[in-house]
């Protein structure tokens, strides 16, 4: 097997990077999202569900293609951000965001089996004992939720690490700059030469997302038995 | 505690609709499910929003619809016992009785932490997980929690319904003790007219969603009496009994009973049906029932299609059921005397 290279060191880190930030960045909205489908009634409640799962069914391209047009110097927020001097188009900020939308139902999805797990009991219980909805939020919802929480935040954390088509669009394949594994393990596959290079970066992203996936049970697993 | 409560709800096909007026600090709130109780309850805590009406505890509105008032839960100071403990499972014992103590403002905090735990002999719990309880013990943290958030009212939803016999028996006395050593009234739902007589003064009845009587606890059992199948059930506090062979024999107030049961104790409570008494006119020559109670009738009352017996009984009471025609042929009236024949496995003792 071909020892990595530099460039594949990059795109590694740039990955786990970009996993940690979509992650990380996508959290507080996915709770909140997901507090929303559960607890709260409005209208256009299946709206706002069907537009939170759409990036789970639309070609991840097709979801690229919208950013470029959103993000975009003369996109309806990229000009926004261009005014203030932020550029996003081709950036690690463009991947990102990429990979914040297209993991975003998984977490949401994941958040909200945790949340519909809640005993609405309790809810009420934390209320008539004098909590405040947003105190009942920190105190009740949140910790009950970590199951969901744990699983929702690594699932998004893998489907990040393996996030090719909307970030190709947007954030292009810029080595050392946006170019995360799987986008390095395509430029060596589109090379005749680099094919066994390909497949020392295809085991690294295996070996990652095995030692989350791993993570994620062993969490589940500890929390099951605290309850 | 006065409360007043005048709502509107519709969910779907049910409705209710009610006005009333009830004080008092150990009121019942009695009728089967479906009936409204429990849409009443969460109306009261402000877990859900009438349509329209009234809400006043103790003058204090706490849901008006006309006057655009709807105090949300927390701001209302009305804990709930739930019927399924409803402890956080996060959170160890100590932390569960605490979270509404902790919120409650210090000026209203007039019960201390350690006086209740010591009344609900929690000490030995505080630090374990929830999920490490006995149904008894969840519940009694329950009752603890809902008690240390110093509450103006407590509701009880149906708080023994999910526990077996031997641990309601076991919790009633908690429940009772608690709240009367704490000053704080309770509003006590429940389907069971037992529960009822042991836990409340007032009781209001409640079908289909509307307010069909409003009576004392020891009305409706007599009320019910005729209809129920298990007749109206005699609660009797004996003293320590004493082996007497195949039996034991009790005191019950300046008489004795005998019971194939014992009771363990040196004070208990038992059960006897109104089904279970046999009245004689006049001293049977033999009879295989082992208690034959000589006692004067205090007073007779229609139950459906029963007669209920009141009797006195060595400084006691007991009520038979018998029908109409019975009455008659015994000429059973207030005054006349009866001999009441119980069998010793009639008795039911209450675990406690």
């Amino acid at each position: 097997m071909t020892p990595l290279s530099t460039t594949d060191y990059d795109a590694i880190r740039l990955s786990v990077q970009v996993a940690i930030a979509a992650t990380l960045l996508s959290l507080p909205f996915g709770f909140g999202v997901a507090y929303l489908i559960t607890f709260v009634k409005f209208r256009g409640k299946m709206l706002l569900e069907v537009l939170v799962n759409l990036p789970l069914t639309l070609p991840p391209v097709v979801v690229g293609y919208f950013l470029l047009l959103l993000l975009g110097k003369h996109g309806w927020l990229g000009s926004l951000f261009n005014e203030a001097g932020i550029r996003l188009i081709f950036t690690l900020k463009a991947a990102v965001i990429a990979s914040a939308v297209v993991g975003f139902p998984l977490l949401v999805r994941s958040l909200r089996i945790g949340m519909e797990g809640i005993d609405p009991q309790l809810i009420n219980a934390s209320r008539t004992l004098g909590a405040p909805w947003h105190d009942t939020l920190l105190t009740v919802i949140l910790p009950l939720s970590f199951p969901g929480l744990v699983a929702g935040s690594s699932l998004m954390f893998a489907r990040s690490l393996g996030e090719f088509g909307a970030t190709i669009i947007v954030a292009g394949n810029i080595p050392g700059v946006t170019q995360t594994i799987p986008l390095a393990v395509y430029e060596y596959v589109s090379s005749p030469t680099s094919e066994t290079m390909a497949l020392s970066l295809c085991l690294v992203s295996v070996v990652v997302s095995m030692a989350v996936l791993f993570l994620h049970e062993m969490i589940a697993r500890k929390t099951a038995r605290r309850r | 505690m006065q409360l007043f409560m005048k709502v509107d709800k519709r969910f779907g096909a049910f409705s209710l609709r009610t006005e009333f007026s009830a004080g008092g600090d150990r009121v019942g709130i009695f009728g089967v499910s479906g009936g409204g109780k429990s849409t009443l309850v969460s109306m009261l805590a402000g877990l859900v929003e009438p349509d329209s009406g009234e809400i006043l505890l103790d003058d204090d509105c706490l849901f008006s619809s006309g006057k655009r008032i709807n105090l949300r839960p927390e701001q209302r100071r009305i804990a709930i016992v739930f019927q399924q403990h409803c402890l956080f499972p996060h959170l160890n014992v100590k932390n569960n009785l605490l979270y509404g103590f902790k919120r409650c403002p210090s000026k209203q905090r007039k019960i201390d932490f350690t006086s209740l735990v010591d009344v609900l002999k929690l000490k030995y719990l505080l630090e374990r997980g929830v999920t490490n309880l006995s149904g008894g013990e969840k519940q009694r943290v329950a009752l603890g929690r809902a008690i240390l958030a110093n509450p103006r009212l407590l509701l009880m939803d149906e708080p023994l319904s999910a526990l077996d016999d031997t641990l309601r028996f076991q919790i009633i006395p908690y429940l009772k003790s608690v709240s009367e050593q704490f000053a704080i009234p309770y509003l006590f739902i429940s389907h069971s007219l037992l529960e009822m007589r042991l836990m409340t003064d007032t009781v209001l009845v409640f079908e289909k969603g509307a307010l069909v009587e409003q009576t004392t606890s020891e009305q409706l059992a007599r009320n019910r009496m005729g209809s129920s199948q298990i007749g109206y059930i005699n609660l009797l506090k004996l003293g320590r009994g004493s082996d007497v062979g195949t039996m034991y024999d009790y005191p019950w107030g300046a008489t004795r009973l005998l019971l194939l049961a014992d009771s363990g104790r040196d004070g208990c409570m038992a059960e006897l049906s109104s089904k279970d008494i046999i009245l004689f006119k006049q001293h049977p020559e033999a009879i295989s029932a082992r208690n034959l109670l000589q006692c004067t009738v205090r007073s007779l009352f229609r139950s459906g299609r029963k007669t209920g017996v009141e009797m006195e009984c060595g400084g006691n009471t007991l009520i038979s059921e018998v029908v109409q025609d019975a009455v008659n042929e015994l000429g059973i009236i207030p005054g006349s005397t009866v001999f009441a024949a119980v069998k010793a496995s009639a008795f039911r003792i209450l675990p406690g």
